[in-house]
């Protein structure tokens, strides 16, 4: 008995020994935008690796980049790039940098409630700048009317609805609108949460689209992935080659195609207001923010390993979730940079 | 003899330690050391909590000062904050909650102690606590369902065309709002006056209504005039939680508030209130002074609650010296 008693300690032992070197666990957190897609990555990711979890939090994008820095957790995750001053923060405190991977690609369409109005309407930039500053006040204003001939815009005040709560779509929209309109970026400028001109404020996607829905003669924008999964309607935006574009999975990654000639080597560049005929202009990458250097070997051969997973068999599940995959030149591009991590 | 003086170690046993020793072995000792940490502790968090606003919001502090509370601009990327308006739409959304719920809740109260069977009383009591227990996040959504659709389609236009020359009722009728988020709080606090102040009512003793009906009074008279001022400590009390979880409500006031810092004098206008700013940009708030400033805002909700506790309680002793013998009970 005594003896049994021994071989089952020695055995819990070396099983405890074992099982505590095969489970490995990294911890992300951060961009919300991304999370279904993330989860059903690291999900798969773990049943082919069975000793990796990875455990992801949807934070949102600041504070994922907070507890990237503060050390909190192995990765983070952001809609919008880190800039120069994190960027900064982030070497003081850690002696090396982090790097940017773009993941998958999301976009903000813009979705109205106009009584009796059911053509899907055309938007011009001037037009979507002109009403998010409070300057464009009427539906049949000559800025929306001019390029939706046809529709019966009524004389009613626009009642524009925004983001309460500080998010990546934010950030993406007022980037946007800060390339396309000088008075937007001297005035209002771009971030997660930003000092609105005019509007209402809905907390979340759902607050948003609840707020358009309920409200006569509303605006407001969503993410792409939102409304398709709600079959909520929205408008094309015009882009830079003067073509109206719907956003969908094709048009968005025309986006990232247009600006992975031009991508630079961190990877932290706006695809707003992109390039290319069929481009969707209100795109972006969203990004998973990898240190450059990890202390620790196995957590940093697990992450290039789910990386290169994700950038290759990962992306075929991206658009079962309606996220865009990235271009291949990107791809390419991201394979090469993961062998940089230490 | 020898016994007890093993129990006693001191050489010279003095009366107050002796009855120490005794109310230890009895048990009182201990449980007033415990129940007093208990209490302490209550304190020790308070203060615990405030230092750690006044800490982490420093660079906030210094930077806008007094500033903070008169600047109306909220603008994080040019790192300008102020919470004048955020301020403006906590006080005003708990305030308008509290004219529609003291009235109806004081009302409900009485009915259900005095007024109402015995049976019908406990079973309503029953609904009262339930909905006490609601999460607020679903008052926030039968204020977007439901309060939100009737007050744009029926109850501002009717406002408006009514009142619509006061200042308080302007401007267009989004549905959203101060007036529409003090509903959704006045329904939320209804059932805590309802429930404390029910209870204080029939805690009042039996002969001070026969009291006053012996003296001719009639029902009402007794109720009015008798039950209702001797409770009034109590239903007091049961204003105060009301006003608190009014002045901290965060989820249900942000579904319906319409989120957009202003200091409208119009009820009907969308605003902000502090807790809602702090639950919506929180998470995404990059640079130290935009998170401090939302610290800050934290600590002044926490000021604003002390000082409103504070002059609750010195309008209820002033009230109570000028009332009927309350301060004899």
């Amino acid at each position: 008995m005594k003896r049994f008693a021994g071989l089952l300690l020695v055995v819990l032992a070396v099983g405890g020994i074992v099982l505590a070197q095969n489970a490995l666990s990294i911890n992300g957190a951060g961009a919300s935008f991304p999370y279904p897609i993330y989860s059903k990555w690291f999900d798969e990711f773990h049943k082919t690796n069975g000793n990796i979890q990875i455990n992801y939090q949807s934070v949102g994008s600041g504070a994922g980049i907070k507890q990237a820095t503060d050390g909190t957790v192995d990765f983070g995750a952001s809609d919008g790039p880190m800039n120069d001053e994190q960027l900064k923060a982030y070497s003081d405190k850690h002696g090396s940098g982090i790097l940017h991977f773009p993941t998958v690609l999301g976009a903000v369409v813009m979705t109205y409630n106009i009584p009796n109005v059911t053509a899907s309407l055309n938007f011009t930039p001037e037009a979507i700048a002109g009403i998010f500053l409070g300057k464009v006040t009427k539906w049949n204003d000559p800025a929306i009317a001019g390029p939706n001939k046809g529709v019966n815009l009524p004389a009613n005040d626009i009642v524009v609805v925004h983001r309460s709560d500080g998010s990546g779509t934010t950030y993406v929209f007022t980037d946007y609108l800060s390339k396309v309109s000088g008075e937007w970026k001297d005035k209002v400028g771009k971030g997660a949460s930003i000092n609105w001109p005019v509007g209402l404020g809905g907390k979340g996607s759902e607050g948003v689209t609840g707020l358009v829905k309920q409200t006569p003669n509303s605006i407001g924008y969503v993410e792409l992935i939102y409304a398709a999964k709600n079959s909520i309607g929205y408008g094309t935006v015009k882009n830079g080659s003067g073509t109206f574009v719907k956003a969908d999975l094709e048009s968005v990654s025309e986006a990232a195609s247009g600006a992975a000639k031009s991508m630079p080597d961190d990877f932290r560049v706006s695809i707003t207001d992109a390039p290319g005929k069929k481009a969707y202009p209100i795109s972006t990458f969203t990004w998973l923010l990898i240190p450059a250097k990890f202390s620790d070997a196995p957590k940093r051969d697990a992450m290039k390993n789910f990386l290169k997973w994700a950038l290759t068999d990962g992306q075929k599940q991206a658009e079962e979730l309606s996220y865009a995959r990235l271009p291949k030149e990107v791809v390419a591009k991201e394979l090469k940079a993961i062998d940089s991590i230490q | 003899m020898a016994a007890s003086t093993t129990t006693v170690p001191s050489a010279s046993p003095s009366a107050g330690s002796r009855s120490f020793i005794s109310r230890l072995r009895d048990g009182d000792e201990i449980a007033r050391v415990i129940t007093f940490l208990f209490a302490a502790s209550v304190v020790l968090i308070t203060l615990l909590l405030v230092l750690q606003l006044w800490h982490d919001s420093s660079l906030a502090r210094h930077k806008f000062g007094f500033q903070f509370f008169v600047t109306r601009v909220w603008d994080p990327n040019a790192e300008q904050f102020g919470a004048l308006p955020f301020i403006y739409g906590t006080l005003v959304t708990a305030v308008v909650s509290l004219l529609i719920a003291v009235p109806l809740g004081l009302g409900a109260a009485i009915f259900l102690a005095e007024l109402a069977p015995q049976k019908i009383s406990d079973t309503l009591q029953f609904f009262i606590d339930l909905l006490a227990a609601v999460p607020s996040v679903i008052y926030g959504l039968l204020g977007v369902f439901i309060v939100v659709p009737l007050m744009r389609e029926i109850i501002q236009p009717a406002l408006k065309s009514l009142l619509g020359f006061l200042p308080l009722f302007q401007g267009p009728p989004y549905g959203i709002g101060f007036l529409t988020a003090g509903i959704v709080l006045a329904i939320m606090v209804i059932p805590y006056i309802i429930s404390v102040s029910r209870e204080v009512l029939l805690s009042v003793p039996r002969d001070q209504r026969e009291a006053a009906l012996a003296l001719g009074s009639t029902r009402w008279e007794s109720t009015w005039k008798v039950v209702v001022p001797f409770a009034r400590t109590g239903i007091m009390g049961s204003i105060f939680l009301a006003l608190a979880r009014a002045l901290g409500e965060t989820m249900a006031v942000t579904m319906v508030i319409g989120n957009t810092p202003t200091n409208s004098a119009s009820l009907l206008s969308p605003g902000y209130s502090i807790a809602a700013v702090i639950a919506n940009e929180f998470t995404e708030a990059t640079g130290d002074v935009y998170l401090q400033a939302l610290v800050e805002l934290g600590l002044v909700l926490f000021l604003i609650t002390f000082i409103l506790n504070g002059l609750a309680r010195l309008l209820m002793v002033v009230t109570t010296q000028k009332g009927s013998g309350m301060g004899h009970v």
